[in-house]
């Protein structure tokens, strides 16, 4: 077998595990969504969460060179759609660190070479659930979405 | 001949310098609060009355974490009280060192002291409870606790200083058990099933084998837990025993507990038990609060 096309099938096996790893959850109605606050309440943990890794010095450093703008507006649209909101998570943004031209950036390829520790997945973990401890959101409505968010540990822990 | 402390400390010390794992890294205190369980009667990690299959301590796959424990437990006519450190290396084994004081509240029993310590080891199997929420596999461990009594105090007047005089075969035995435990986050629920083979009567602290049975038997014990909030956690636990001698209808132990985790360093866990009605001499069933403070990283 030539070497471009084994590359190339190796690429491709690798993407579709990719995906398999990292099928969207599904929901039988939106009780984490509303539970959340639905779009304001997401917006305000998306904020709070953002200030809070900043400040965390597990992970500020991995966050150094991000636009934390962007990745404000992404995360509340992938929380929106973890939480079973009426969001459909593209990744399509342009940002500093990418080529601007809207490549789709699922969990796998934005973590891919940043080498995440379990200790870094959990600190990133914990700040948003003091986000949502801070906007008052039900422990029960934090474990829901959190149940859906640890499988995602299996692609972004990679060292 | 070294005692169990000493073979329980040489193997720390070598299991803490293989490889990579001495010189360099402080603990990185990196697990989810409340990950580790408290520390149970026997030792090691887990709920109350019974071993989890979570590994002690605050240390993700990449460190450690360890902790000391303090429990008091006391019924109407007893007290016991269990005191020891645990260390989890690499969130994959567990060691643990123990000692369990029983004592007599009630006369003619009130000066009746049982001691014994306890060594034990947990090995992470299989699964992982707190990120694999998408599979319905638990976490597996597979343990051993090695259990040695001393002589037993305050019944000189009967002539008795060793368990064996009280109808068990041996002063000394070793548990061993298997664990599944599931954290469901989505229900704010955490289950445990474990699994133990064991010959210990009462758990070891009247001997081990007995003149009614001597042989290993295997006992459940169940844990279910609600996970109130972030640090609050309230459940149930029941805990079945052989029946080994037969001066003592051995009952099985239940209790209702609830266990706070303010931080990463400290957690109280504080029950309601009922350990049934010990030995012959003493029909009452008994029960009682039982307060645990742990204290690590």
């Amino acid at each position: 077998m030539k070497l471009k096309t084994l590359l190339a099938s190796l690429a491709l096996s690798m993407m579709a595990a990719a995906v398999m790893a990292q099928q969207a959850p599904t929901f039988s109605d939106d009780a984490t969504y509303q539970g959340l606050g639905g779009k304001d309440g997401v917006a305000r943990i998306s904020q709070s969460f953002v200030a809070y890794v900043q400040k965390d010095p597990r992970i500020a450093e991995a966050f150094k060179d991000f636009d934390m703008a962007q990745l404000d507006a992404r995360l509340q649209a992938f929380l929106c759609e973890y939480s079973g909101g009426p969001c459909k998570y593209t990744g399509q943004f342009k940002d500093k660190t990418m080529d601007g031209k809207g490549t789709v950036r699922d969990m796998t390829t934005v973590h891919a070479d940043m080498k995440s520790t379990n200790l870094q997945f959990n600190a990133v973990t914990e700040c948003l659930q003091q986000a949502m401890v801070d906007a008052g959101v039900a422990p029960a409505i934090q474990w829901k979405l959190i149940a859906k968010l640890a499988p995602l540990q299996r692609v972004i822990v990679t060292q | 001949m070294t005692t169990p402390t000493q073979l329980a400390a040489t193997l720390l010390a070598l299991a803490l310098c293989a490889g990579s794992a001495c010189a360099q890294t402080a603990p990185d205190m990196g697990k989810f609060l409340a990950t580790g369980g408290v520390s149970q009667l026997e030792g090691g990690g887990g709920g109350g009355l019974t071993p989890w299959a979570l590994i002690t301590g605050y240390g993700t796959r990449d460190s450690y974490g360890g902790n000391a424990h303090a429990t008091r437990v006391k019924t109407q006519d007893y007290a016991l009280a269990s005191y020891g450190v645990a260390v989890g290396l690499f969130d994959r084994v567990e060691l643990s060192l123990a000692k369990q004081e029983f004592s007599g509240r009630l006369a003619p029993l009130n000066q009746l002291t049982l001691r014994q310590e306890i060594v034990g080891i947990k090995l992470k199997v299989a699964g992982d409870a707190v990120y694999e929420q998408d599979s319905a596999l638990p976490q597996v461990a597979v343990g051993a606790m090695y259990k040695r009594d001393h002589a037993v105090g305050g019944l000189g007047a009967l002539g008795v200083t060793s368990v064996r005089q009280l109808g068990a075969k041996r002063d000394r035995g070793t548990d061993y058990y298997v664990a599944a435990t599931k954290i469901l986050f989505a229900q704010s629920l955490l289950l445990n099933g474990t699994l133990r083979a064991t010959k210990a009567n009462q758990m070891g602290l009247l001997g081990f084998g007995g003149d009614k049975h001597d042989g290993y038997q295997v006992m459940p014990e169940i844990s279910a837990a609600y996970l109130v909030n972030r640090k609050l956690v309230a459940g149930v636990e029941y805990r079945r025993k052989p029946r080994n001698l037969g001066v003592d209808n051995e009952k099985s132990y239940y209790d209702a507990f609830v266990a706070y985790f303010p931080t990463k360093h400290v957690s109280v866990t504080a029950a309601y038990v009922e350990l049934g009605d010990i030995t012959v001499f003493n029909t009452r069933r008994q029960h009682g609060l039982y307060l645990s403070l742990q204290a690590g990283f």
